[in-house]
């Protein structure tokens, strides 16, 4: 590792009035950006204000149509990827570019594999990958582990063990690295990209949490409409200056007012009631009372059975033994399609993999939900279905050239618009969010957390899974903690962060101390 | 429940449109092209072409491959791959001839054929949905299964007995105002699966299992039942071809059918089916098969090897694939 001094005023990278078009798509113009050795520099901006576009340009993924770029003083002329990791510019990617059947010392080396004669040098590769591991402090990972089995944050880890594994390091891109963390997962990333800062690496910082950028960056810039918007040092800034920095306009409260179902409808019978819900017959047994016009949120650490419990409730995952009632009716979970018809909704947290199909049209992922009931002797739903969702769509400002278009081409924003759209078509009573707002940008996110009070407000039941505790409890009128796939606690809307975590985390972090519940509890 | 609009809804999708061939034709356009400029050449060079007696024997050439292209298409497009097509098509005519044969009406003869082939094909869909079998090593297994079968039953000879009934022959190889009845039949069948893939929700959800299963399950798509129905659909096609095979033939030849299945891949390939799924037309299944069938004739007439031919249908395969693979990222460079 080959790192630049500590105390160098030089830039180890210099950008300056860098343009780079798409087509008749300017997504980059005139943006300069200047890493320092020792620094955390913080990239922000909404999702297309050209972060991704910028993050290419300096990693060689993209060539740069205009302007300059020098890597500790040498003009970089024709950038590959190649050349611009051996001249020192590594990034750890928002989705992960581990190869997930490999084994994780096969990954870290991946492309440079220790060999002799083309015969793979195990043992060598085995010790190389274990002084990678204990550099970034995963002492108990065996290298042979197959990717694929480890934990998100794990994973994380990895590719940054991989990342410094290079010949050289000089600055090192973070794109979202914390998306798929929880807390406490995300503070020791954060204390692992502090130590690289304090050993002089140059770090560029790119998050949609605000709350990260303020506890790690010393510096930040920030993009909008794909030029350069402010840039400056992290202490001259503060919340509410940074988003209207990143916005271009005043954003009072990202939250919507509270709904407060507790004045509305606490008479009523609960839109959803879920008792003793098992998922195996061993797993502990959860009760869920959801009322209409009421958003309850689930916290809780990764793992801790949240995005399950939900899925169990739509029954898109087999449980063992449980009732549930929507709106007072018995609903046998036979599958989601029963659920969906007894009027529950689900957006995924993984919007891909769980939610999008990717080459159907706007248009169709937002009926395919709703053909069935709108279908009259198997045909397709004439007009009407299509123009009630363009109506839905319009209402929740889809931003797209046409909704003919494949899906595929929309911003993850706008897909979880359209996948919202796709349950409000088909008239639910209660809807289950999981991360609503990963990996969506700030002016997004508070137009969903606009829609979802509204829906509240119109008699929906909503139930919230957030990893993102300011999310969770700006939006919940209460909050449910799981732990172990049980529920560890409820708060109210007062709860604080240290209370959701404390619930959380208590067991968890002291395995054998169960008696001790009753002390954090009080 | 009132409609779920809280608020005044805004125009967004007003942004220019690229128009593309594409667009205006669909999928199939590129293999429209080809059918296109083939007939052409081949209505210069040579004076057979253009003959009505060359056209239908043309027409009855291509129309039972055609038929079971659109059944391998609809597997396609759920992103699964039918391999068992040429056996059970083989079975399938086989079974009828030998009853035919054995003195059994031809209607009852046909329906048990043509169940013969829903049943492998419902096998087929089962070892995919149940036992979670790739559709490759499913309908791979349904290969040789059903092709044993058929050698099995028949001893490898050709069921004629003393010549199948007229009446039953006639099927493939009457007209009806000239034209041919295959044509009117396969032309039936890609119309039909036009209509289910284009106007029905079955069709759309066909589609969507093809995008990504899981999305389509947690959207409330059935699709298993999905799944199952398209590979008996395509089993039903085949046993349906077997039949007119047989009736065409005035036989029931065990080895009949034999690399029909990479040859309905091809066909489904040609006209712009992807075989990740959700990609392609009946229509264009359709194109695909005829312009497999155009080059073979053509060659005939122009008395070109036949072994050129197959290279020409190999490189046909690899240029459509490799045009399609360049328009979308065309497409995905333009936004």
């Amino acid at each position: 590792m080959s790192a630049a001094p500590l105390t160098s005023s030089a830039p180890v990278l210099d950008l300056k009035g860098v343009s780079k078009s798409f087509g008749p798509v300017r997504a980059l113009t005139d943006v300069s950006l200047r890493l320092l050795s020792g620094e955390v520099h913080c990239l922000a901006g909404e999702n297309g204000a050209g972060k991704s576009t910028l993050i290419r340009v300096l990693t060689g993924a993209l060539r740069r149509d205009g302007g300059d770029y020098e890597i500790a003083g040498e003009p970089v002329v024709a950038p590959t990827p190649a050349s611009m990791r051996a001249a020192g510019v590594q990034a750890v990617y928002q989705e992960l570019s581990l190869l997930p059947h490999l084994s994780v010392a096969e990954n870290l080396f991946m492309g440079r594999l220790p060999a002799r004669r083309g015969l793979l040098d195990r043992r060598g590769l085995r010790t190389r990958a274990r002084e990678a591991l204990d550099g970034v402090g995963l002492a108990a990972v065996d290298p042979d582990t197959v990717v694929e089995r480890l934990p998100a944050a794990t994973r994380q880890l990895v590719e940054i063990a991989k990342v410094l594994t290079a010949e050289s390091v000089k600055v090192i891109v973070f794109d979202e690295p914390t998306t798929a963390l929880t807390e406490e997962e995300s503070a020791r990333l954060l204390d692992h990209i502090r130590r690289l800062r304090d050993g002089g690496v140059a770090v560029l910082y790119v998050t949609h949490r605000l709350e990260e950028m303020f506890e790690i960056g010393d510096r930040v810039t920030v993009l909008r409409d794909g030029g350069l918007s402010e840039s400056g040092p992290m202490s001259d800034y503060d919340e509410d200056r940074l988003i209207t920095a990143m916005v271009g306009r005043e954003v009072t409260s990202l939250y919507p007012e509270s709904p407060s179902a507790q004045t509305q409808g606490d008479a009523g019978v609960p839109v959803l009631r879920v008792r003793g819900l098992r998922r195996t017959a061993d797993a502990p047994s959860v009760d869920l009372d959801v009322r209409a016009g009421e958003i309850v949120g689930l916290g809780g650490l990764l793992g801790s059975g949240r995005s399950e419990l939900l899925l169990s409730i739509f029954g898109a995952d087999p449980i063992s033994t449980g009732e549930i009632q929507i709106d007072g009716r018995m609903v046998k979970p036979s599958g989601p399609r029963s659920m969906m018809e007894a009027g529950v909704g689900l957006l995924t947290e993984d919007r891909k993999e769980l939610g999008l199909l990717p080459e159907l049209s706007i248009r169709e992922n937002v009926t395919i939900a709703s053909l069935r009931a709108g279908s009259r002797r198997g045909l397709l739903p004439g007009r009407d279905l299509a123009e009630e969702a363009d109506r839905l769509l319009d209402s929740l400002r889809l931003r797209a050239g046409s909704y003919d278009q494949p899906v595929s081409t929309l911003s993850g924003g706008n897909q979880q618009k359209v996948l919202l759209a796709r349950w409000l078509l088909t008239r639910p009573k209660v809807l289950l969010f999981d991360e609503p707002t990963k990996g969506i940008d700030v002016g997004a996110k508070g137009e969903l957390y606009t829609v979802i009070g509204d829906l509240a407000r119109q008699g929906l039941g909503i139930v919230v899974v957030s990893s993102y505790l300011p999310e969770l409890l700006g939006l919940a009128d209460r909050v449910l903690v799981l732990r172990d796939g049980a529920i560890a606690g409820e708060l109210g809307s007062g709860a604080s962060e240290e209370d959701v975590l404390r619930l959380a985390s208590s067991a968890s972090t002291d395995p054998a101390g169960t008696d001790e519940e009753g002390a954090t509890h009080a | 429940m009132p409609k779920l609009l809280w608020r005044e809804p805004v125009g967004t999708a007003t942004g220019p449109r690229v128009v593309t061939l594409g667009a205006v034709a669909g999928r199939e356009s590129g293999g429209l092209v080809v059918l296109l400029v083939a007939v052409g050449i081949l209505a210069l060079v040579s004076n057979e072409f253009l003959t009505g007696g060359n056209l239908s024997n043309l027409a009855r050439q291509v129309a039972i491959f055609g038929i079971i292209a659109v059944g391998e298409l609809l597997v396609i497009l759920t992103a699964g791959i039918d391999l068992s097509v040429g056996s059970v098509l083989a079975l399938s005519g086989a079974v009828t001839a030998q009853l035919l044969v054995a003195g059994v009406p031809v209607p009852l003869a046909i329906g048990v054929g043509i169940a013969v082939g829903v049943v492998l094909g419902l096998v087929n869909g089962m070892l995919v949905t149940r036992l979670k079998l790739p559709p490759f090593i499913a309908t791979l297994g349904m290969l040789g299964i059903a092709r044993g079968i058929v050698l099995v039953i028949t001893d490898a000879k050709t069921v004629q007995g003393s010549g199948l009934p007229q009446g039953f022959q006639t099927i493939a190889n009457g007209t009806v105002l000239g034209v041919p009845n295959l044509l009117i039949i396969a032309a039936g069948v890609t119309a039909a699966a036009w209509f289910v893939l284009t106007r029905t929700v079955f069709g759309r959800y066909v589609y969507a299992v093809g995008s990504n299963p899981e999305s389509a399950r947690l959207a409330g798509v059935p699709v298993r039942t999905v799944t199952v129905s398209v590979y008996a659909i395509s089993g039903l096609l085949a046993g349906l071809g077997g039949v007119l095979l047989t009736s065409r033939l005035g036989a029931g030849i065990p080895t009949a059918g034999t690399g029909f299945e990479l040859n309905a891949i091809a066909a489904c390939v040609i006209g712009g089916a992807s075989l990740f799924g959700a990609k392609g037309s009946a229509l264009g299944a359709a194109t695909g098969a005829l312009i497999m069938g155009v080059l073979n004739n053509g060659g005939n007439l122009l008395a070109i090897n036949a072994f050129y031919l197959q290279i020409a249908i190999g490189v046909l395969i690899i240029v459509a694939v490799a045009f399609d693979q360049w328009n979308t990222r065309a497409a995905a460079r333009s936004g």
